[in-house]
């Protein structure tokens, strides 16, 4: 066949180089030539055929459109709680909890270093009490839930399955995805608690425990999207995640768990950034990777275990305080190529993410963005729409070809843990992060309305403002809680808790224990504390 | 010449750190002396460490919008140790009803996102205390 070769006699080039927003080289042209190495049955399959490059199911979203998914959380559970019910209102399909710092770091309201930090990012949920008000009138049994959770995953877990027996919901019905993905704190959000390896453990317990009791929940949302905000590269974000991921298989096949018991709950977040086509090829090369890992080098026997599932967020880092509308048409593209690249579940930032937790009205409007796609645009009509392009398709396996290589650098250092302990992807991360933004300085990287096209006038916009309140709010139901509830109890269930932490008991059914008590998660935390010890990183720059 | 001595610390339990080091970076690559305090430092730990370390700038990064009430107890430390020379910066998320509620305290910088690095270095160079012949 004749092809064009690229560079071809063309008169002045705008720039001296063209690269994606990760600095990867980009060619003017791509053709038959970049891809002839592809074998179509091998390399990509139809959809839902071994690797699944083009996707896991057979017929796209024709069966199902992707859970238009809304993080949301802030203040006090009852402030959330009615967010929650006019979200499913507005035709939400899934409920995604965010939850505020103290949380998030296993601290009740009233230690020193919640200061001024309760219900301020997400919603303050201190023990079952409040996670009964944050689900009240929303029926467990019927919506899926994702709680982005890490260090305290389990016990938020554990809160979550204690309202849904009081709903009278069997655990076994019960669908969403808990976050309870570690390393990459690690590596990149660094909200962690425990030493790496005490972390892992929880979370092999979470395996093992749900693959018996509540078969149907994803265990773990092994997750790019923090990795990327951080400022790695697309093919770091690649790389790092699916590295993880091999990391928790291999934990939990040492653990003693047969692979194919709780691999098919494994799930995955990647973020959506703005580099459409780098995007919608990372999603494809990370279907590609994982079937592989798990059937050559797990040696996995159900299908179920090779497909890769994920859920897209937008990326918050691309919003900008100047301008801010404009932050309304960068997630409209972004979730484009989350939707192009085949996503099982997406959320769309909200136009003023950049100053403050969403409005309800920039809220709604981010998800009118995702419907307008789903049901305007045409997109989802049609499997893997950009299958087969020249440039996608190296885009694609170029990508893999990085990732690969990154794998064996993090193999020969022991795996990711070791990887950690030695600050390898922390170091990447941060070069990477230094070098983008040096190259905003010198505009080789334009961002609309901030080095390029800013304007005086930013039209200043409504942002939500948390309540200085909550705290006090929060602070006392705290109190009156810890009057109410049988003391004896308590303490027996978190001794009982700090006792199977020593030992190799399973951590899961004692923390349900210590929940339905009304344990509050710092003292669930705390107990855990006591055995492990606490992580401190040695700050690298 | 003596080098400007800057903290640059992560106060409260975000551990969002991308623009606390990015701006290390910065300075460093400026010519000045960056002491990076890792996460979660209290106040206490901010301000004993830049008497520590005779800072002549502390730079805190802040997104959680917990501003408020870390801002004010670190000035006031610095304050009661003598230390309220020390130019005191915030960068990160701070809505602009608290812009002039900070500077009323004597924070002098704050810098949102999209601020370019060199502007942080200016200003840090303009208001920190001359080393030099005084």
């Amino acid at each position: 066949m004749k092809t064009a070769t690229p560079g071809r006699g063309s008169s002045t080039e705008r720039r001296g180089s063209f690269t994606t927003i990760s600095g990867r080289p980009i060619n003017e042209l791509y053709t038959p030539a970049d891809i002839a190495s592809l074998d179509y049955a091998r390399d990509l399959g139809n959809p839902g055929d071994f690797p699944y490059t083009r996707g896991i199911h057979t017929n796209g979203y024709h069966g199902k459109l992707w859970t238009m998914r809304q993080f949301a959380g802030f203040g006090t559970p009852e402030e959330t709680n009615q967010r929650y019910k006019q979200l499913l209102k507005a035709g939400g399909t899934g409920l995604s909890v965010a939850f505020d710092l103290p949380t998030l770091m296993g601290r009740d309201p009233d230690h020193e270093l919640s200061l001024g930090e309760v219900g301020k990012c997400g919603v303050n949920v201190t023990s079952l009490a409040d996670m009964e008000t944050l689900f009240d009138g929303i029926d467990l049994g019927s919506i899926t839930t994702s709680m982005t959770i890490n260090s305290p995953a389990s016990m938020i877990f554990a809160m979550y399955l204690v309202v849904a027996e009081k709903q009278g919901v069997a655990w076994e019905s019960l669908s969403g995805t808990i976050q309870n993905d570690i390393l990459k704190e690690f590596i990149a959000q660094k909200e962690y608690i425990y030493p790496p390896r005490q972390s892992m453990r929880l979370i092999t317990d979470v395996f093992t425990f749900c693959a018996e009791r509540v078969p149907r929940w994803n265990t773990i949302s092994i997750s790019g999207y923090h990795i990327r905000e951080a400022g790695a590269t697309a093919a770091q974000e690649l790389a790092f995640t699916l590295r993880d991921g091999i990391e928790y298989v291999q934990y939990g096949v040492d653990a003693g768990l047969d692979v194919d018991a709780f691999a098919p709950r494994l799930s995955f977040f990647f973020n959506s950034h703005s580099d459409f086509f780098e995007e919608i090829a990372k999603y494809r090369a990370a279907r590609r990777i994982w079937a592989h890992v798990m059937r050559d080098r797990f040696k996995a026997k159900n299908p179920r275990s090779w497909q890769l599932r994920f859920h897209t967020q937008t990326a918050g880092v691309s919003l900008t305080a100047q301008q801010p509308y404009n932050n309304v048409v960068r997630t409209a593209l972004q979730a484009m190529a989350g939707v192009l690249g085949g996503t099982q579940s997406l959320h769309t930032n909200s136009l003023d993410e950049a100053l403050a937790l969403p409005t309800e009205e920039a809220a709604t409007l981010a998800l009118r963005t995702q419907q307008i796609i789903a049901h305007e645009t045409g997109v989802a009509n049609v499997v893997d729409p950009l299958g087969g392009s020249y440039f996608v398709e190296k885009l694609t396996s170029d990508l893999e070809e990085e990732a690969l290589a990154c794998f064996d650098t993090i193999d020969r250092m022991g795996g990711m843990v070791p990887a950690i302990e030695n600050g390898y992807p922390q170091r990447e991360i941060a070069e990477s992060a230094y070098k983008f933004q040096q190259a905003v300085e010198q505009r080789d990287k334009i961002i609309v309305g901030v080095n390029e096209f800013a304007s005086v006038e930013n039209g200043p916009i409504g942002i939500l403002y948390i309540d200085e309140t909550t705290a006090d709010r929060q602070l006392a139901k705290l109190n009156r809680l810890r009057q109410t509830r049988h003391d004896g109890r308590v303490r027996a269930a978190l001794d009982a808790l700090s006792e199977g932490a020593r030992g190799a008991a399973n951590t899961m059914p004692l923390l349900v224990e210590a929940v339905r008590a009304y344990a509050t998660i710092g003292e669930m935390c705390d107990a855990l504390r006591h055995v492990w010890g606490e992580y401190e990183e040695t700050p690298i720059i | 010449m003596q080098k400007i001595r800057v903290i640059i610390a992560k106060p409260g339990l975000d551990g969002h750190d991308r623009g606390a080091k990015v701006i290390a970076r910065a300075l460093r690559d400026a010519g000045m002396e960056v002491i990076y305090t890792g996460l979660r430092q209290t106040p206490e730990q901010i301000v004993s460490a830049a008497l520590q370390e005779d800072a002549d700038a502390i730079g805190l990064s802040i997104l959680s919008g917990a501003h408020m009430h870390i801002c004010p107890r670190v000035m006031e430390l610095l304050r009661e140790k003598g230390l309220s020379d020390v130019l005191v910066v915030v960068g990160g998320i701070i809505p602009d009803v608290d812009i002039p509620k900070l500077n009323a305290i004597g924070i002098k910088g704050i810098f949102l996102p999209g601020t370019p690095m060199q502007e942080i270095v200016d200003f840090i160079r303009g208001n920190t205390r001359s080393r030099v012949g005084i």
